[in-house]
């Protein structure tokens, strides 16, 4: 078994022995079973980056077997410098909801960990697949894992929550099937991805397929006016769930875009690149303002996400090397940046029990060690340099500013608004006297939770510090891709 | 030491803050358990600073005489060919910078130990302004914009951290989160503005940006532009500019820096006189041979000078704060730099860079000496006399309000004498008004600083008559109850930092003003279009050394203007009274518009943050709630449930109702068929 399998289906085999074994009579073991269990699989993801060769843009670690001859269906897995990080993230991820999630969770532990091990395990299949049966199959199965464990150790309205984020994201990628089956007829019986990358498509039917996959991506992505189930879900969902939600799912859809709507129909993105810049820059702008007036804290981040978010479909359609590298540096850095906010949230809110902020106040006064913490996430959120938040907007940025300067300077306006956002948020759950006795009685993070904001905090840094491992990866691999994409396909 | 400068002593200078900082960051404070006490902290601290700023002071040995260094120490990272790095580039302005900002950080450094002896955050405050230092440190000596604009956050950022250093005072916190978003809204032009360079350069690096700053001025600006000239080196130097007016607090952007006076008042004097605020100016003047490519925009930085320094000195006349007089003093200040910027006197603005953060430290930290002897009351009006008790303050601070004034011969008037006749000799069209701006400052500088020296120092005794003496006024923790007392003077700690600051607050203008204005110093450094804009070769030509220019000064309109500001605030303030509280009736409705600050803060609050939060609150409530999830989302599901509420109806599951219906349908058919067909 190579390495991508050995990534994908390590969690799981660890997931699935969990559930069958594990008791909530044993969830001493079965939480250390399940670190084991996430610290093996993120390990053996580390080959992969020692391992891979910089510059090529080929696929590494290529893995194909026959899966299902009767449609040309193949087990075929393979990374490139676009796919790399974001494995490695989802892995690292992975150990950090374990240990968030330790003595939080006191029931059905083992579905749990379970759930996530194995949604850890699809996802990285998501990355790595170059079968679109295969992809969509891993895409559509992390919903089951992750509307689980929203809908059993969510909040006070879980199913509606799980519901709407099962439905909302279902719906769109129904469509992403019948652009799949399309291409299997366009190319003579094929499911092989690069072989669609060089497929000829007419006009029409390249725009049909942009839109058919835009459906599934900005759905997940999101993109404006498809982002409304997003602080609806983070709301009720878990702490862990949220920082996955956040940190790994969303990234599917950015993932999409470019391996299947940008290669694929190269002519219709360019066409329709404005359409989606438009959409950007209104995530950007309209969602920036909207989490400034926010009250519940997981709201204000979720729409702090789609602004972010925002950012990396913009620098996706600027088509230049500095846009698209900063709108997968952004994805990365997303992922650490937004787990961290959201498991801030988590430690307050398991204290507290409530997530409005105007139920806090002056928390450093109680909490010290961890409003340190929550003030340097809160930099990296507003994209202070030094952060990891810092690199992807500044590349976006740039990108942008080349492309059309007004449309940097409306990206650039996100400066403003997620400063304002962020440390308006930061001064008045942190700052200032002790607003109650809630916040009289909290006690700082432990030995446990001080470990987890530690190696987020960690990996925040080193990004923003020396992003050059990030980007030196993705070179290669992104220069290949606007290449491809400036060439028409056009029969 | 040899006369090459070497990769690993200049980064020794940034980084030895930077261990100390981190030393006492987090082994001194509750974040990594109180392991070093406050004597470990503050030496730690101190020890770095010293370290750099001797190797700062061996570095600018060797910069006079002609060592340069510019080299990349890591590349952060490559972006399709677009290199960013981190590196150094030492030359004239650079050695100076590090100089003033490690000797201002040291004398600060020392002067904490007394200032802040009471305060818990003790190790907490030490990590924060060695923290500063270093940042300071990688902006001065950057060799590319990216680094540049690290640097230029990294110090907003520790400006916020120590704005809001008592983080139980809400004012405090309010003003450190101002701070930072009007930071940010002058961040958003200068990355715009480093945008445009790397998009028709392909570089962030100074000496290549340089080498292709004439093919920027032959490009026109490709997207359309509301009036301006369409060059696009005009757009690039206004941007960048922006980002300047945020950092060095220029109008409109200027409202942050008089409330960051809720900080501690040493770093009001590091931070908010003599080193951060000055980023913009250093950044301009770094960035000269762009600037000097867009008359439009040098006059677009002449007018918005000639604004902050005349109209923030008036506002600087009706303060009562102790700090916010001297904060008032340094926008205005600032905007004799950027007048100077403007009139292409870039290293004028860079001379009087220095010599203010001399003269305006001491002043900050006498403020500072004396609030401290005042047991915390920061009201000038309940001081009065304090020179008796506090002699060594009180020298101290005459010398800095002498040398901020520009009396003949102190470092101030070498300054700003020369900003004056630099504007006085620019042909550009703001130049008129600019020469109007600096010389009324003239008058108000010496008024405002006088009348605050004359309350403070001299007539009577006034401390039993304050009426908020158990409360309020008071920056800092559980000390307020000692209104009554006489002053005392301060401990040595801050009174040798006084004393050192007072000596190049008097002397540096008289030696250096040769080598800096008219000598080599600076050559390489900043460049100047000498055909376009000859004031600083005329001025050159009608100097003739630092004595005879202090000659020349007593014949000239600034010094009488000066003269006649002490003379009026003496008057006003000691001999006569009745005649303030006359003008304060008089005036009302302009001391009224000065009491609000001509009403900014007003409208920052009320119409601009205030529409924002209210255009966020519209677009939730009603684009994402009731248009896209209470019309679309949940709209589709109401549609799909009365659809499917309608079919229903057709397989209810009845076998009657399917045989009615089969009845009905043969009954229509037949019709259709036999009667109608």
């Amino acid at each position: 078994m190579g390495l991508l399998s050995l990534a994908i289906w390590t969690p799981i085999a660890f997931g699935v022995i969990l559930l069958a074994f594990g008791r909530d009579s044993q969830a001493r073991a079965v939480r250390w079973l399940a670190l084991v269990g996430s610290i093996v699989s993120f390990l053996i993801t580390l080959p992969l980056y020692s391992g891979f060769q910089l510059g090529t843009s080929a696929m590494q670690f290529v893995e194909k077997a026959s899966w299902i001859e009767r449609f040309n269906v193949h087990y075929h897995l393979g990374v490139d410098g676009i796919s790399l990080w974001l494995v490695l993230l989802t892995a690292f991820i992975n150990v950090i909801v374990v240990i968030a999630g330790w003595e939080v969770i006191t029931r059905k532990v083992n579905q749990y960990m379970a759930a996530f091990l194995i949604l850890s395990g699809l996802m990285i299949g998501v990355f790595s697949a170059l079968d679109g049966i295969l992809f969509y199959v891993f895409f559509e199965a992390t919903l089951i894992p992750m509307y689980l464990i929203i809908g059993i150790w969510g909040g006070p309205n879980k199913i509606y929550a799980a519901f709407k984020f099962f439905l909302y994201t279902l719906m769109g990628s129904l469509l992403t099937l019948i652009a799949l089956i399309y291409l299997y007829t366009a190319s003579n019986g094929s499911f092989d991805i690069l072989t669609w990358h060089k497929l000829q498509l007419s006009g029409t039917v390249q725009t049909l397929l942009f839109f058919a996959f835009f459906a599934a991506f900005a759905v997940k992505v999101p993109m404006w006016p498809f982002h409304t189930w997003l602080p609806d879900v983070h709301v009720e969902a878990p702490t862990g769930g949220s920082a996955v939600l956040a940190a790994i799912m969303l990234k599917l859809g950015a993932y999409g875009f470019l391996r299947f709507s940008m290669p694929i129909a190269p002519d219709a993105a360019r066409e329709w690149g404005m359409f989606i810049i438009v959409l950007s820059l209104v995530a950007v702008v309209y969602v920036g303002l909207v989490a400034m007036v926010q009250q519940d804290m997981k709201k204000l981040v979720a729409y702090s996400s789609v602004a972010h978010m925002g950012f990396v479909t913009l620098g996706f359609f600027i088509f230049n090397p500095l846009g698209v590298s900063g709108g997968i540096v952004q994805m990365i850095a997303h992922g650490f940046v937004s787990a961290a906010m959201f498991l801030s949230i988590g430690v307050l809110y398991d204290r507290v029990h409530s997530r409005e902020i105007a139920s806090y106040g002056g928390v450093v006064n109680t909490m010290p060690k961890f409003a340190a913490f929550a003030l340097f996430f809160s930099m990296a959120n507003c994209g202070l340099p030094g952060t990891a938040g810092f690199v992807g907007e500044w590349m976006v940025i740039l990108g942008a500013v080349k492309f059309n300067f007004w449309i940097g300077a409306l990206a650039a306006s996100a400066l403003i608004f997620g400063a304002a956002y962020t440390l308006w948020m930061f001064k008045r759950v942190y700052l200032g006297p002790v607003a109650n006795d809630d916040v009289k009685d909290l006690t700082d993070i432990n030995g446990r939770e001080f470990l987890v904001m530690a190696l987020l905090a960690a990996a925040v840094l080193y990004m923003g510090v020396y992003p050059k491992p990030f980007t030196d990866v993705m070179d290669t691999s992104v220069a290949d891709l606007l290449k491809h994409v400036a060439m028409s396909k056009l029969p | 030491m040899s006369q090459t400068l070497n990769a690993s002593t200049l980064l020794a200078v940034p980084l030895a803050p930077l261990v100390g900082s981190v030393l006492a960051g987090v082994l001194g404070t509750q974040f990594g358990g109180n392991w070093i006490g406050r004597r470990l902290s503050h030496t730690l601290t101190i020890l770095g600073v010293f370290v750099a700023l001797v190797l700062s002071a061996m570095t600018l040995k060797n910069v006079i005489d002609g060592a340069r260094f510019n080299e990349t120490l890591y590349t952060w990272m490559v972006v399709g060919g677009l290199k960013m790095e981190v590196g150094f580039l030492v030359d004239g302005i650079t050695a100076m910078m590090m100089c003033v900002v490690t000797f201002v950080s040291l004398m600060v450094h020392i002067y904490t130990i007394g200032y802040m002896e009471e305060d818990e955050g003790y190790n907490r405050f030490f990590a924060y302004i060695s923290l500063f230092t270093f940042s300071m440190l990688m902006l001065v000596m950057s060799n590319n914009l990216l680094q540049l604009f690290f640097g230029w956050e990294a110090v907003g950022l520790v400006s916020y951290l120590l704005i809001g250093f008592w983080y139980n005072k809400p004012t405090a916190i309010f003003a450190n989160m101002k701070a930072f978003l009007v930071n940010r809204v002058g961040d958003f032009g200068f990355i715009l503005g480093i945008g445009l360079i790397v998009a028709y350069t392909g570089t962030l690096n100074y000496t290549e940006l340089f080498a292709k700053a004439n093919e920027l001025a032959a490009i026109n600006f490709p997207w359309y532009v509301f009036g301006l000239d369409g060059m696009l080196i005009t757009v690039i130097c206004i941007c960048l500019f922006i980002g300047a007016m945020g950092k060095s607090a220029q109008f409109p952007l200027h409202v942050w820096l008089p409330d960051s006076m809720e900080g501690p008042t040493p770093i009001s004097a590091l931070i908010h006189a003599a080193t951060m605020v000055t980023a913009g100016i250093f950044m301009v003047a770094r960035m000269s041979p762009l600037f000097e490519l867009s008359d439009a925009a040098l006059n677009f930085i002449m007018v918005i000078g000639s604004i902050t320094a005349l109209f923030m000195g008036f506002l600087g006349i009706i303060q009562n704060d102790i700090k916010r007089v001297v904060a008032y003093s340094t926008l205005s200040q600032l905007g004799y730099m950027t007048v100077a910027l403007g009139a292409s006197a870039y290293s004028v603005a860079v001379f009087h860079l220095m010599t203010h953060a001399f003269f305006k430290a001491l002043l900050f930290l006498g403020a500072g000496s004396v609030i401290m002897g005042m047991h915390h009351n920061q009201d000038i009006r309940w001081m009065g006399g304090v020179r008796k008790y506090m002699p060594i303050t009180w020298i101290t601070s005459l010398l800095g309000s002498l040398a901020l004034i520009g009396t003949p011969l102190f470092s101030g008037f070498y300054s700003k004498d020369s900003i004056i006749e630099a504007v006085h000799l620019s042909h550009l069209p703001a130049a008129g008004f600019a020469n109007f701006a600096v010389l009324a400052g003239v008058f108000v500088t010496a008024f405002y600083s006088f009348r605050m020296y004359f309350l403070v120092f001299h007539g009577k005794e006034r401390y039993d008559q304050n009426p908020d003496a158990h409360h309020g006024h008071d920056d800092h923790h559980g000390h307020d109850d000692h209104g009554h007392e006489k002053p005392h003077e301060s401990p040595w700690v801050v009174t040798v930092p006084l004393v050192l600051l007072a000596i190049p607050s008097v002397v540096i203008g008289f030696m250096t003003i040769q080598p800096m204005l008219y000598g080599e110093f600076f050559k390489d450094v900043i460049f100047i279009d000498a055909v376009k804009h000859p004031a600083m070769k005329e001025l050159a030509e009608s100097f003739h050394g630092p004595v005879a220019m202090a000659l020349h000064g007593l014949s000239t309109a600034p010094f009488w203007l000066a003269l006649a500001g002490v003379v009026t605030a003496w008057y006003m303030y000691l001999v006569n009274p009745k005649v303030p509280a006359f003008f304060a009736r008089a005036l009302r409705p302009l001391i009224v518009v000065m009491e609000n600050k001509y009403f900014m803060d007003w409208i920052n609050e009320n119409i601009l943050a205030k529409g924002a939060r209210g255009l966020g609150s519209g677009l939730w409530k009603v684009g994402d709630r009731a248009i896209i999830d209470g019309f679309f989302v949940n709209g589709s599901w109401k549609v799909v449930g009365l659809v499917s509420g309608v079919v229903r109806w057709f397989q209810s599951g009845y076998l009657y109702h399917y045989a009615l219906v089969m009845i009905l349908g043969v009954f229509v058919l037949m019709t259709y068929f036999v009667w109608l067909a």
